[in-house]
């Protein structure tokens, strides 16, 4: 990567049109509608259940919507061939697998199975991608360690850079930071603005964290029973409505001291009441009230 | 903190060249460390299945001087030993290597592409079913010889469609597969004793010689049929070999990573059953070998890709060594299959001893 010159801003765009997915009969989104706006980092939240990861998967055209379609720029994704879509969108599904013994090395040259014909002959430009996806990541000395012998922050840090090595223009992450703790947490969050910043690498994540959620993206999709409950900025869905309403528990919302983002304190009528010895205790007026969506 | 630091450091668009360079000349020499130990693998296997063939053709009831074997096996006319070599047991020693070929591809395609070596053929019903058939086809219908192998292949097919359509829920679970598989092959099993019991005493002899795996009575008309899937089957299989590598990372994965993944498995298992119920219908269910081939292959290998073609060798080398053993070591014959049978169940106890220990750990 060459130093500053600023790079074209990614030209793939990806949506979703009146999606309606299913497993079996089972419907789990409904009529959903999602725009990316390529460049952007976005997340998608919601309850456990609520079809965000299902969502995601079609997405990635893991899952075909029974109505509707997912397009990557204008064409049915689900159309195009599978080969050429994984050097354009690229996915870290939830809970992948790495096979006993293989080394971090071998995982993240995985990344260019998109780019290799037939024979799977090994270019140096394939080795120059894995080398800079193992750099970035902070991975080239442990290249040659096996993946179940390292920690598990730098076993996440290794798919992420499997998805890197991808070299794809668009990156869809199903909850990168479950598992890991908080310093990690952050450091995969880093690490994938960064991506955005120098690559203006579109990415879209499955996140459960509000507060991580509100400082890392540009856009949110919350979800409820499968469809959209709420979407825009975080300064727009970040609410305590919103955090009542998608998942059914009180929160308060301040303006975070550092970056005036929209900042979630969960729980505080429950601590507020234990303080003052009453159970229906009504919380005193917040600092940001976030009440407009786009509903 | 060090990582942090490389992380800046890119932020601020410097990941420079020449440490990216430098990552990379590493990278190269990893994989051709790799590339020359799969390659030593090969050729390791490759000779000593090589020599296990011609040490399976010299020892026989005479042991004949190799250079008269290689005589033979040159096309030249050696008195007394072109018939006993070349008739009685060179199909003998090429049945008993492809088979065993065949079964080391067909069980590590399968072990490796559906991520446990309890998935391998032979453990999930599709030898059980290639049984039934022919035991039936021996005992009621008095077949042998082409009908009798063809009865077994058919055998192997309908069950693996019957294992795959029982487990198949819009899309694939390992771990239905198995179970599945291993009821089905309890239900087989147990179909075969039933015609066991009800056979009469000579057919019952000649069935359970069918059942234990056995080189013995192989002739030169199970040699063309064998060769030609082994050709067929096997050659897809190892092409397919960079598909089911990507596989091995969990089916989200391989989907994102443009791995039509239905198509590969649908590929892979009709292969691999093919291969298993052809090499099946001419040895008999030497037992064991297709599920015990691919953990040895890729433990010589190493794990970074799977093992086809290493696979096959490893099971030509058992089959044939088996062989060897089973014919010169106890004192009456055995046939090859008890021999595999022995050497793999302390194999299969610490192999299930070791998955559970892992389980128990993660």
């Amino acid at each position: 990567m060459t130093g500053h010159s600023p790079q074209p801003p990614t030209s793939h765009t990806l949506a979703a049109r009146h999606v309606t997915l299913a497993y079996e009969r089972r419907e789990i989104v409904h009529d959903l509608d999602l725009d990316i706006t390529p460049g952007t980092v976005g997340a998608i939240i919601g309850a456990n259940g609520c079809g965000k990861s299902t969502l995601l998967k079609a997405l990635a055209r893991l899952l075909t919507p029974t109505h509707g379609a997912v397009t990557l720029d204008g064409k049915a994704i689900n159309t195009m061939p599978t080969r050429k879509v994984a050097t354009i969108v690229g996915l870290l599904p939830q809970s992948p697998m790495a096979p006993e013994g293989i080394t971090i090395a071998d995982l993240v040259s995985r990344g260019r199975h998109p780019y290799q014909g037939m024979l799977g002959s090994w270019s140096d430009e394939d080795d120059r991608a894995v080398a800079h996806a193992l750099e970035v990541t902070g991975l080239a000395d442990l290249a040659d360690r096996p993946v179940d012998e390292v920690s598990g922050g730098q076993r996440q840090r290794a798919w992420i850079a499997l998805a890197l090595a991808q070299q794809t223009d668009i990156l869809l992450l199903d909850e990168p930071t479950t598992y890991l703790d908080i310093a990690y947490q952050l450091e995969v969050l880093d690490l994938l603005s960064e991506l955005n910043a120098t690559e203006h690498t579109t990415i879209v994540m499955v996140l459960h964290d509000l507060n991580q959620a509100a400082r890392y993206t540009d856009w949110i999709l919350a979800v409820k029973d499968g469809r959209q409950a709420y979407f825009g900025t975080p300064d727009e869905v970040i609410s305590e409505r919103m955090v009542a309403e998608v998942f059914d528990t009180d929160a308060r919302i301040i303006a975070d001291p550092d970056t005036g983002l929209p900042l979630m304190l969960p729980g505080t009528r429950h601590s507020l009441a234990r303080l003052r010895g009453d159970s229906h205790g009504e919380h005193a007026q917040t600092a940001t009230n976030h009440d407009d969506n786009l509903l | 903190m060090n990582d942090a630091r490389s992380l800046n450091d890119t932020a601020n668009g410097t990941a420079n060249g020449t440490a990216v360079a430098a990552v990379a000349a590493r990278l190269r020499d990893l994989r051709r460390r790799q590339r020359m130990r799969s390659l030593l693998v090969t050729l390791t296997l490759g000779i000593l299945a090589a020599t296990l063939f011609v040490a399976d053709l010299a020892f026989g009831h005479e042991i004949y001087p190799i250079g008269d074997i290689l005589k033979v096996l040159g096309g030249e006319f050696v008195p007394g030993l072109s018939f006993t070599i070349g008739e009685l047991r060179l199909p003998r020693v090429v049945v008993g290597l492809l088979a065993g070929f065949a079964f080391g591809v067909a069980g590590v395609s399968f072990q490796q592409m559906l991520r446990n070596t309890m998935a391998s053929p032979d453990i999930i019903g599709i030898t059980a079913g290639a049984n039934l058939t022919a035991v039936f086809a021996i005992i009621v219908l008095g077949w042998s010889g082409p009908s009798l192998s063809a009865a077994a292949v058919v055998g192997g097919i309908l069950t693996a469609l019957l294992t795959v359509r029982l487990a198949w829920r819009g899309t694939f679970s390992t771990g239905r597969l198995i179970l599945m598989g291993i009821g089905v092959a309890a239900a087989l099993n147990a179909a075969t004793s039933w015609i066991l019991v009800r056979g009469d005493q000579w057919n019952i002899q000649q069935a359970s010689r069918w059942l234990t795996g056995s080189l013995a009575s192989s002739d030169w008309s199970d040699v063309p049929a064998l060769v030609a899937v082994t050709v067929l089957a096997a050659v897809p299989l190892i092409a397919l070999a960079r598909q089911v590598d990507v596989m091995r990372f969990g089916d989200p994965m391989a989907r994102g990573l443009g791995v039509r993944v239905e198509s590969v498995q649908m590929t892979v298992i009709v292969l691999s059953v093919l291969l298993l119920s052809t090499a099946t219908a001419s040895s008999g269910p030497i037992s064991f070998v297709s599920f015990l081939s691919g953990p040895l292959a890729m433990w010589l290998n190493g794990p970074h890709r799977p093992a086809i073609v290493q696979s096959g060798l490893v099971g030509s080398c058992i089959v044939l060594a088996a062989d060897i053993v089973a014919q010169h070591i106890p004192p009456t014959q055995l046939p090859v299959g008890v021999v595999t049978s022995i050497i793999a169940g302390p194999i299969l106890i610490l192999l299930i001893i070791r998955l559970s220990r892992k389980q128990v750990l993660a």
